[in-house]
């Protein structure tokens, strides 16, 4: 047996932190890297007789997810308690959603190589996050600055069935949300977060397997490696004669392994009940509207659009990676009706200007060449005005100064020179001057063509026509 | 003056005819004279309220307006949160916790002009109906020291009844303004569920509280919940609805006034007959005055009890959850993170708030909460139902307060039957009604009966008219507490 | 209700009793509950709970940041801390 007998069956839980100045439930801001506890308020604080009032902007970040998904969109949704003691849950219970959530049986798009697939989602919900415990021997220390940041909760359908298509599942959730521009999803400072649902079963089998709970992921990698390293350890149990239990385990990066958390600490009870603090949330008419008309072309429909119009399934992936790099794109494609396809300007794009902006640590939203400036470079090259080569020079100056591409040829007298009879006389006069030569090649030496091509090129300071000079070259060296 | 109220001692002061500092000190005095036989008070910020007396006497002499509490002495109950002053909601677990802020009624009264006394000795954390539950102290009736001040703003109503505040702030969850408002002989007003802002005030069952007056007459129960009303923007539960000007509403006539009479009330064996006497003498008054008596139903009133004690229990031990001592509080000593908590807990709440928790608790557990919790609220719709079509046929409903008068110290020996004691007030929040209780006699060893009014929501006007008309009818008059020597 | 059914809600709710107190818990809750058997007996099929006193649709506030509380304002009242960081015995991971 092996592991090809097995069929993995994957969900996902993943957090999001949503972008808003203040908290979800109170005032106080939502920054990362404050000092200990400069961030709370009376309400994050669960001091005595405090109340929570819901952020707006967190409901409509959240709803711009639930529409980008596909999501059923409740019309009355409802807040709810979970109750659990811990050192950074200060209320003794999280305020979350339960029975009653935002949005219902929505899709995620997933990118899996060239092509896009659907994932069911079962829900996504509003809550609030937790302050941070930090483990120091035989205490813990308690910061209570991330406690009450808005997050939604995204849930997939069971249905992911590898490791792959785990990491994938984020990526492309990472991408929705910072193209919408709900998160910053910076895994590293626990935007983004990730808990998964993993168990196995034989193939065509309809029941699903007993599944455990992996925690405590926090890069992409690291939700490729728990969730294979855990499917292993599944299978090898079970074709040792085990049985998979029920249980939560952490994932430890370092070690490569997780470990089952004590059983008692996962007996809970969490005693939903709806929160009678918070009135149902309505989400009229108005407001849906309004989501409807902001929600931009998302990065799977773009991706896709890409590849009709015939860019290779990296180059697009690579530009739907990023809106502003999309956008610029597009802004560049738009002025440009020579080059639909874009396929010039994509290599451009993609290799002189993110290079150069790799080079200097600037983002695509800091070029100082304007995406209007790309497409005139990429025009002036393509309709002969410039050589590709003198093309990067202009690039380069265009770069540094941000001046207009065509400004920068005429000031410099770069245009190529197709004029035959100027070429000619350029020609005639490189023959006249290199009498051994011209008796050499004629005499066989075909390796000499490119001397009498660098030797005009060297004369028309490299803005010579090469077709044309080509042309003119054999007619008068008569081969 | 300490008799006159709030609404005079607001009109003296206006008047330059008093000093607020001469009121201030005056109530100081009796408190530091009378308190140590009542026990209302857990705390006494006697320096603040003199320095807030003196800028109210500095505003009179720059010939500034006065705003309409200006220079009334009023004490809190200790559920409500007061920046820089000890709130402890009765309960050990929060001994010598400072707040860093003011609940938002209080910031209103103290916009208002009134002068924060101290705080006032309740039922822990609001849970109990005779002030005993205090981890603290007992607080005596004034009208007889053996007896109790009633619950859980027992401390509010006796310091009123004793003349050691011109007025106070209750909360009231299944009763604890108006009950003890009629063990003690004054007014008290659970206003409509959402009238008055709940942020800081320590939760007790978040669907139910309400914040209202305590008052020695009508008037100044309508002038202060003028005082406290109207929305807040940092509690979602409060309403957006204009307030009006409550005290104009007491002039209006109880003639053709439809007064409802629920039999469930009333065809009790457990009321008293001196209690059912005093109410047919007020029933009789404002027959007399032109109302009209008519007979309603409410036939789930028998389900009051245990919804109530359902759905109470349950949102305290969630509200509850918070006292882990960890950010504030007391924390007991323990070797792991489970025990601190247990520990704390166990040895920081009293007897009556433990067993609500677990009640709560039990109420709340996965597989129970249709049966319970859920139970609870369908039922509680149901008692919404019935107040809704009796109010078809009605303006306002008339019943006791209480079966009794204020019992003795340790009377109720069983929890069931101190929540008996609550019987007639459970419905009102229940359905987040406004309901009333004032003053209509004494039963023949001279303790104070109260008659309880049940409005429709948003209709406190109409409930005060109906309560001057009971006060100027069969109210106590010039009859003192003769409890205090003084 | 039985000592052990006791003795699990309070874990749920934290709560330390010692044994007397266990005792009493045990025979006041099941008084309690026994006297609220008419609540089951209630008809409420088809009832919608009344979750809020007063029907209302939740009112929002605006995204607007307001001064945080100190830090050292914010530890002010707790049990123990370091610096400004609250401290409790270890939570076992």
């Amino acid at each position: 047996m092996s592991a090809a007998d097995w069929e993995p069956v994957i969900g996902l839980e993943v957090h999001v932190q949503l972008a808003t100045r203040s908290k979800a439930f109170s005032p106080s801001a939502t920054r990362f890297g404050d000092p200990p506890n400069s961030l709370t308020d009376p309400v994050v604080l669960g001091l005595p007789g405090t109340l929570p009032v819901f952020n707006r902007h967190a409901l409509e970040l959240a709803l711009q997810l639930g529409v980008a998904t596909g999501s059923k969109i409740r019309a009355r949704s409802r807040f709810a308690r979970k109750h659990y003691f811990y050192p950074d849950q200060p209320k003794g219970y999280q305020i979350s959603q339960y029975d009653e959530p935002l949005c219902e049986d929505g899709h995620l798009d997933v990118i899996v190589g060239g092509a896009v697939k659907r994932v069911k989602l079962q829900r996504i919900h509003l809550e609030e996050d937790a302050g941070k415990s930090m483990h120091v021997g035989a205490v813990s220390h308690v910061d209570l600055n991330r406690a009450g940041v808005p997050l939604v909760e995204v849930v997939s359908a069971p249905e992911l069935g590898s490791a792959d298509e785990a990491a994938e599942f984020m990526r492309s959730l990472h991408r929705l949300v910072r193209w919408l521009a709900i998160s910053e999803a910076d895994m590293e400072n626990g935007q983004l977060r990730c808990d998964a649902n993993v168990s196995i079963r034989r193939p065509g089998e309809d029941r699903l397997g007993t599944r455990t709970e992996l925690k405590n992921i926090n890069s992409f990698r690291f939700v490729h490696d728990a969730v294979e390293h855990e499917i292993a350890r599944q299978i090898r149990l079970v074709e040792d004669g085990g049985h998979v239990v029920q249980e939560t385990r952490l994932w430890d990066a370092d070690v490569g392994a997780s470990a089952a958390m004590r059983s008692k600490e996962q007996a809970e009870d969490y005693r939903y009940f709806p929160d009678p603090d918070l009135p149902p949330l309505v989400v009229d008419g108005a407001l849906m509207g309004g989501i409807l008309r902001g929600l931009p072309e998302l990065p799977t429909v773009r991706f896709e659009r890409y590849l009709r119009e015939g860019l290779s399934a990296d180059d697009a992936r690579t530009l739907v990676g990023e809106r502003a790099l999309a956008d610029y794109f597009d802004a560049a494609v738009k002025v440009h009706p020579g080059d639909r396809s874009g396929r010039t300007i994509v290599n451009w794009l993609l290799t002189e200007l993110l290079g150069a902006l790799n080079a200097d640590g600037k983002s695509i939203a800091e070029a100082p060449l304007a995406a209007a400036h790309l497409s005139e470079l990429v025009r002036l090259v393509e309709d002969g005005t410039i050589s590709g080569k003198i093309g990067k020079e202009v690039f380069a100056e265009a770069y540094k100064t941000g001046g207009a591409p065509r400004a920068i040829v005429e000031a410099n007298g770069m245009q190529q020179i197709s004029d035959e009879g100027q070429l000619g006389a350029v020609v005639d006069r490189v023959i006249a001057a290199n009498p051994k030569q011209v008796e050499a090649y004629r005499g066989g030496k075909d390796g000499l063509f490119g001397f009498f091509v660098g030797q005009v090129m060297k004369e028309t300071q490299g803005r010579a026509n090469p077709v044309i000079t080509s042309d003119l070259l054999h007619k008068r060296l008569g081969r | 003056m300490i008799w006159e109220g709030a609404a005079e001692i607001a009109r003296r002061i206006a008047a330059g005819e008093a000093r607020a500092i001469e009121v201030t000190e005056a109530f100081l005095g009796r408190i530091a004279e009378l308190d140590g036989k009542l026990g209302a008070y857990l705390a006494v910020a006697g320096d603040a309220a003199r320095a807030q007396a003196e800028a109210i006497d500095r505003m009179r002499a720059a010939d500034a307006p006065l705003p309409p509490l200006a220079g009334v002495p009023i004490a809190l109950k200790d559920v409500l949160v007061t920046r820089g002053l000890a709130t402890t909601a009765a309960s050990k677990i929060l001994a010598g916790w400072i707040p860093p802020y003011d609940a938002t009624v209080v910031e209103k009264l103290r916009a208002a002009g009134a002068i924060v006394l101290g705080k006032v000795n309740c039922d822990e954390f609001a849970m109990g109906s005779s002030t005993e539950n205090s981890a603290y102290k007992q607080t005596r009736n004034p009208w007889d020291l053996a007896r109790v001040p009633g619950g859980s703003s027992g401390g509010s109503s006796a310091a009123v009844a004793a003349g050691l505040c011109a007025a106070s702030l209750g909360t009231d969850t299944g009763g604890s303004i108006r009950q003890p408002a009629a063990l003690c002989g004054v007014v008290g007003v659970k206003p409509t569920y959402g009238r008055v802002s709940r942020y800081g005030v320590v939760a007790f069952a978040s669907s139910l509280d309400q914040v209202g007056p305590l008052a020695r007459n009508v008037r100044d129960a309508a002038l202060v919940l003028e005082a406290i009303a109207g929305l807040d923007p940092r509690d979602a539960t409060s309403l957006d609805a204009p307030v009006p000007r409550y005290v104009d509403a007491l002039a209006g006539e109880v003639a053709g006034l439809r007064v409802g009479l629920p039999g469930e009330y009333y065809d009790r064996e457990s009321l008293d007959p001196d209690v059912r006497a005093a109410l047919e003498r007020t029933q009789a008054a404002l027959r007399e005055r032109g109302a009209e008596l008519i007979d309603i139903a409410l036939p789930h009133t028998h389900l009051a009890l245990p919804a109530y004690y359902l759905v109470a229990p349950a949102e305290a031990s969630s509200n509850l959850a918070r006292y882990d001592g960890v950010r504030y509080g007391a924390r007991a000593d323990a070797g792991s993170l489970i025990e601190m908590y247990e520990r704390s807990r166990g040895a920081g709440f009293g007897p009556e708030v433990k067993r609500r928790i677990m009640l709560g608790t039990y109420a709340l557990r996965s597989g129970y909460y249709d049966q319970y919790y859920k139970k609870a609220q369908q039922v509680r719709a149901l008692i919404k139902r019935d107040f809704d079509k009796a109010f078809h046929h009605v303006d306002v409903i008339l019943t006791p307060t209480t079966p009794t008068a204020a019992f003795p110290f340790g009377a109720k020996s069983s929890p069931i039957d101190m929540y008996l004691a609550d019987i007639f007030t459970l419905s009102c929040n229940l359905a987040g009604l406004p309901g009333a209780s004032v003053p209509c006699g004494l039963t023949r060893d001279g303790l104070p009966i109260g008659a309880q009014l049940i409005g429709k929501p948003l209709d406190e006007p109409v409930l005060l008219r109906a309560a001057a008309a009971i006060e100027a009818a069969v109210g106590l008059g010039d009859q003192r507490p003769r409890g205090l020597a003084s | 209700m039985t000592k052990e059914e006791v003795e699990a809600i309070a874990h749920l709710a934290r709560l330390h009793l010692e044994p007397d107190e266990l005792e009493r818990m045990a025979g006041e809750l099941g008084t309690i509950l026994e006297h609220f058997g008419a609540l089951a007996a209630a008809d409420t099929e088809g009832v919608a709970p009344m979750t809020h006193a007063v029907p209302m649709d939740l009112r929002l506030r605006p995204d607007v940041v307001q001064p945080s509380l100190p830090a050292d304002e914010a530890t002010r009242a707790a049990p123990a801390k370091d610096g400004e960081l609250f401290v409790v015995p270890a939570v076992i991971s």
